[in-house]
């Protein structure tokens, strides 16, 4: 192993994960974002709106993200989209992760039990009341864990966005391969920098999840 | 002198899909009056109780609290605006209590007052501990329900509900999911509401606590009411063949 040459090229890499830490969190947002609308939809009281959100998570789960990504970043400019190529993974990759969040959103919320619904609504509160401030609030609780599979998921999918040249992570290891032909040194290093962030994320959502249980 | 109905429920009838429940049922109790449904299981009890407050919406027929039908036709927003005061005015207590985990005691019995009748911290507060004290839950205002009993979580439940200052109170078979040792603190709350003349629709399996609290007395069988009168009536000398039956069978299993 070729440990003067990764002392070289490690501050490229470090500046990559910084890439793919932004990448990561702006994708979480939209993901979140999109999950919480989706859900919303698919738990509509309206049927068009149901099938919308569904078709939504249909479509997004049922392709390959490296499609849509390629579909939104090289096919997007014939439909008069034009975006650069970190503006075009985040939304893809958040788009496509939202689908996903839609689902784990939607799991928390129809596995409280429906008597909790049918006290609030008995009390008086409206359909959005109920929601508001006796279901979501456990189920945000229940949500906690399986959104940090999602982001997870989320955070080592961020690599597909090489494909589209978006200097981050996996990309920084492949360019380096081009120059120095070390493609186990390079792909460790971003190994190792990927796990670090996947620990760190994993931890702080373990946390969250300690902090808000119900006693 | 015959009072106008508090309660009216006029030719009830509900169906899942092609399941009738309830046929043709009718109820009037006036202000003050206790009644208590009796039947079989899968009879339709519940089924009336929560179509009063349309929790389970009534596929004929209609529901009055005073001058006000709970289950009138309206476009969907409207309705919701309607169904959303009337059941301020309707408490309800459940088998399985139904308290908010994610709050404490005094958290569930505020947050619908101050949500819905705008009043403040200090008066939900106040509200709170009044409603607790009078179910002899006032210790453990701060505690939350996984932290209480089956029946400290009933009395809680019966607090919540009575916070609304509710012109009638539903109970579906309070006292169901409790242990037998834990029922009679609960049938205390509701006796105690009985002496202050609270309107009170009661589905029970206590025949005992029937008898010793309610006015009058129902008994459904497949969805309509076979029989109804005064609890000695009902309970020592029922007229129907069917009301006397389900007693019968009612007491050698409460005698196993
Ligand atoms: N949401 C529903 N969908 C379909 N059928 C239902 C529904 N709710 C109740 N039923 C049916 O309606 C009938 C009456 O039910 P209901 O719960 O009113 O009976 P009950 O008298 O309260 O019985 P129990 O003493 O067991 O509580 C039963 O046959 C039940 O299976
Ligand atoms: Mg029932």
């Amino acid at each position: 192993m070729d440990i003067e040459l990764i002392l070289k090229v490690y501050p490229y890499f470090i500046e990559a994960a910084w890439v793919t830490i932004q990448l990561s969190v702006l994708t979480t947002l939209l993901g979140l974002t999109c999950g919480a609308l989706g859900a919303a939809a698919r738990l509509s009281r309206l049927a068009v709106v149901r099938f919308l959100g569904a078709a939504y998570v249909s479509f997004f789960r049922g392709t390959p993200a490296l499609i849509q990504l390629f579909l939104l970043y090289f096919g997007g400019p014939q439909i008069g989209i034009q975006l650069d190529a970190f503006e075009a993974g985040v939304i893809g990759l958040g788009v496509n992760i939202g689908a996903y969040m839609t689902e784990t959103i939607r799991g928390g919320i129809i596995a409280i039990d429906k008597g909790q619904r049918e006290a609030a609504r008995t009390l008086g509160m409206s359909r959005w009341q109920a929601m508001r401030y006796v279901i979501l609030p456990q189920a945000a609780r229940l949500m906690i864990r399986p959104l940090g599979v999602n982001i997870n998921a989320l955070i080592k999918g961020t690599a597909l966005v090489a494909a589209i040249s978006v200097v981050e992570l996996t990309y920084t290891a492949q360019r380096f391969i081009g120059s120095t032909y070390k493609p186990f040194e390079m792909f460790l290093i971003s190994g190792i920098l990927y796990m670090a962030i996947i620990y760190v994320t994993g931890r702080g959502i373990a946390w969250l999840d300690r902090r808000v249980r119900i006693v | 002198m015959t009072e106008k109905p508090f309660v009216d429920i006029r030719h009830a009838q509900k169906s899942f899909g092609s399941l009738e429940v309830l046929k043709d049922i009718n109820l009037q109790v006036s202000r003050g009056q206790i009644v208590a449904i009796i039947g079989p299981s899968g009879s339709g009890k519940s089924t009336l109780l929560r179509a009063i407050n349309d929790l389970d919406p009534l596929t004929g027929g209609e529901v009055w609290l005073e001058d006000t039908q709970v289950n009138k036709k309206l476009p969907h927003r409207q309705y919701e605006k309607h169904i959303n005061q009337v059941r301020q005015d309707i408490g309800m207590v459940f088998q399985h209590f139904n308290l908010f985990p994610h709050l404490t005691v005094r958290e569930n019995i505020k947050l619908a007052p101050k949500m819905l009748k705008g009043l403040s911290d200090a008066e939900a507060d106040k509200l709170a501990e009044e409603q607790l004290d009078k179910v002899g839950m006032l210790e453990r205002i701060d505690y939350y329900p996984s932290q209480l009993s089956g029946g400290q979580k009933q009395r809680v439940a019966i607090a919540r509900a009575l916070a609304m200052k509710p012109k009638v109170m539903l109970f579906d078979e309070a006292t169901s999911a409790l242990d037998p040792e834990l029922v009679e603190e609960v049938n205390l709350v509701m006796k105690k509401l009985a002496e202050e003349h609270m309107t009170m629709i009661i589905v029970t399996h206590e025949m005992g606590f029937a008898e010793s609290v309610c006015d009058r007395v129902l008994f459904m069988d497949q969805g309509v009411v076979v029989e109804e009168g005064p609890p000695d009536v009902i309970f020592r000398n029922p007229t129907n063949e069917r009301t006397r039956n389900f007693l019968r069978k009612h007491l050698a299993n409460a005698n196993k």
